[in-house]
């Protein structure tokens, strides 16, 4: 017992300095965004439009290295900045492989308006990429192609560790500018991986360990958040960002909070049963829970950081996977109070329970998404699997976005609520994230290694 | 500065791992010597539990008294006195099949009185992930009270969901999943 309780220090330590030394060191991805001085006063801050009734081209060539040692960085930024401007589907990004024809330039003077006017563009950017001592210094302008007028400009310097991060902070502040819209090229994804392969601890079955993972929204930089060698599960982001709770298995399965810049690991569920499914309010200020401390799982609420726990559900039949209204007022979660799970709705304090009109079969997993929308997508029985679908609450529309490609289940909002993630087993078989808009269009696969699965998408 | 950072990365991780090999500290029993089992390192793995019909017979230990009283708790769990209980689709309630086994494993418990054990619920591929951790759930805590009506202390059983996690058999037949759908039993302390 001595022993079992030292490895548990060690293996908690290990947690937080890892932690520490992945998220803090290299490449804090908040504290090391590029510095943006102030936007130069332009007089001519105008939104670039396409023909009428289509949205506008854009053509965003590999970014120029003004120093011999930045080729690589420069080609990585246009390249990003493409997939960046294309995953939001606001604008139509002209192929790169079309790009040949076009001139290079070196100078936003040299700029071959005219080609790139042939090629059909409405906008182009031009970037540059230029090394200081250890950093580097990136300079990003977006142009009317028509107006030869430039109606964006940025500049940031910093450290050449992670050159997606400016493509990313670019096409969000573009996305901003242009469209008025809250990109997200600089969130990320947690999800729940098998991918190592490591034995659970046991002789009773052939178990493997899952540990938690983070990834950047495309599926770059995949770092592993968690060393328990146990089964961790479920993450749900802090608002901020700053923090994640998951399900963990030690061996009894518990909520954890892992701060993930602080190093620090809480258990706010500490020494009172069985507890899942940990879900942050919009807030950040309580969790709802699946628990089943008092001999059946309930759903329950308690504040962050344990205190206060209400529970919510009394009933026979198992209630689980909570998810909170955009504004914190209500909960959705699943129970098979009729037989077979389906989704209900409920006031954040147990009140005004009832049950959504949903025509499949079963109904699991819900998730509620953001502002501006209103709406709930679930895992739906469809044949054999699961399909996702979608909830509109204020007419009780369903919609499929998925269908029948694999079995599809876990969906989780962008913040914003413009794509969702989720889990499918149409590549080969193994269960894999994939991200798509949400109305299912612009499929993205993210995971390819191991079986991957509960995706969570950070603000 | 990088290969500082990756040093002290690769320290961290080996700690880990060191970490994570004490934990399992194999426990080096003396095996009586009227077995006839084969070698440790030979063991075969575990037989698939059977789906127990309802005319099954009580399950007989298969070893003598002292032998299951003397082997390392690896042992025990490997080729376990306790079975499994069963369940059908979407259920959580003990069938009689299924209040047989968990009699005849209260049987045992009360006859190793200072066992503890873990009741893991576990469930076919066919939910989602999440129900199944619920429906997982509520198996383990049925066994439990089930378990607990016939006089065994609650505080020698806890209780664990891992829903489709661990299935036992990763056939996706009718056959695997009535194995799959399960309340399985680990002896923790002995």
């Amino acid at each position: 017992m001595h022993t079992h309780l030292t490895t548990w220090r060690v293996a908690f330590l290990t947690v937080v300095l890892v932690a520490a030394a992945i998220f803090v060191l290299p490449s804090a991805p908040r504290a090391a965004r590029p510095q943006q001085p102030p936007q130069q006063p332009s007089e001519l801050a105008l939104v670039i439009s396409g023909d009428p009734g289509t949205p506008p081209r854009y053509a965003v060539p590999d970014f120029v290295g003004l120093t011999p040692d930045v080729g690589d960085v420069a080609k990585t930024i246009g390249q990003v900045l493409w997939d960046d401007l294309a995953f939001e589907r606001e604008f139509y990004l002209i192929p790169r492989d079309t790009y040949g024809s076009v001139p290079a330039a070196r100078t936003p003077e040299q700029i071959p308006f005219a080609s790139w006017r042939e090629l059909g563009a409405d906008a182009v950017v031009f970037g540059t990429v230029q090394r200081t001592g250890n950093d580097v210094r990136i300079q990003v302008r977006l142009f009317n192609v028509r107006t030869r007028q430039s109606v964006f400009s940025k500049e940031y310097s910093g450290a050449v560790a992670n050159p997606r991060l400016y493509a990313h902070t670019i096409s969000d502040e573009i996305h901003d500018q242009q469209r008025g819209l809250k990109g997200v090229a600089r969130t990320k994804l947690a999800f729940a991986s098998d991918r190592n392969g490591v034995p659970l601890g046991g002789t009773v079955e052939n178990r493997q360990v899952k540990e938690i993972y983070i990834a950047d929204y495309d599926g770059a930089n995949q770092r592993r958040l968690t060393v328990s060698r146990q089964l961790n599960v479920n993450p749900s982001w802090s608002p901020d960002t700053r923090s994640l709770a998951y399900t963990t298995y030690r061996p009894i399965p518990d909520i954890f909070v892992s701060f993930i810049y602080q190093g620090v690991l809480q258990n706010p569920t500490k020494g009172s049963g069985t507890n899942y499914l940990p879900v942050f309010s919009p807030d950040g200020k309580q969790i709802a829970f699946m628990s089943g401390r008092d001999g059946n799982p309930e759903i329950y609420v308690m504040n962050a950081d344990g205190s206060n726990v209400r529970r919510l559900t009394n009933h026979p039949a198992g209630d689980s996977t909570p998810t909170w209204s955009p504004s914190g007022a209500q909960i959705a979660f699943t129970s098979d109070r009729t037989g077979k799970p389906q989704i209900y709705v409920m006031g954040a304090d147990g009140s005004n329970l009832r049950r959504l009109d949903i025509k499949q079969s079963e109904a699991d997993r819900p998730t509620w998404s953001p502002a501006p929308f209103n709406e709930i997508a679930f895992a739906g029985r469809t044949g054999g699997g699961f399909d996702i679908i979608v909830y509109e609450m204020s007419t009780g529309k369903t919609t499929p976005l998925t269908f029948g490609e694999g079995s599809n289940e876990s969906p989780a909002y962008s913040p914003g609520g413009r794509h969702v993630a989720f889990t499918s087993t149409r590549s080969g078989g193994r269960t894999q994230i994939f991200t798509m808009g949400r109305d299912g269009k612009g499929l993205r696969q993210i995971t390819r290694d191991g079986n991957n699965q509960t995706p969570a998408w950070s603000n | 500065m990088r290969n500082a950072q990756k040093t002290i990365i690769i320290v961290m991780v080996l700690a880990a791992t060191i970490a994570a090999g004490c934990k399992k500290k194999p426990v080096a029993t003396p095996q009586p010597a009227p077995t006839v089992e084969a070698p440790p390192d030979t063991t075969p793995p575990p037989a698939p539990p059977q789906r127990v019909e309802e005319t099954a017979p009580v399950p007989q230990p298969r070893l003598p008294e002292d032998a299951i009283a003397n082997r390392s708790l690896d042992d025990l769990n490997r080729d376990s006195p306790l079975k499994p209980v069963f369940f059908g689709l979407d259920s959580a309630e003990l069938d009689d099949a299924g209040r047989g086994v968990a009699t005849a494993n209260a049987d045992v418990l009360k006859k190793y009185a200072s066992w503890a054990i873990t009741i893991e619920g576990h469930c076919d591929e066919r939910g989602t992930a999440e129900y199944n951790l619920a429906l997982g759930e509520r198996r383990a805590l049925a066994v439990k009270t089930y378990l607990s009506s016939l006089g065994i202390p609650p505080d020698r059983m806890r209780t664990v969901s891992y829903g489709k996690e661990f299935p036992f058999d990763v056939a996706h037949t009718e056959d695997a999943w009535s194995r799959n759908r399960r309340g399985h039993f680990v002896i923790t302390a002995k």
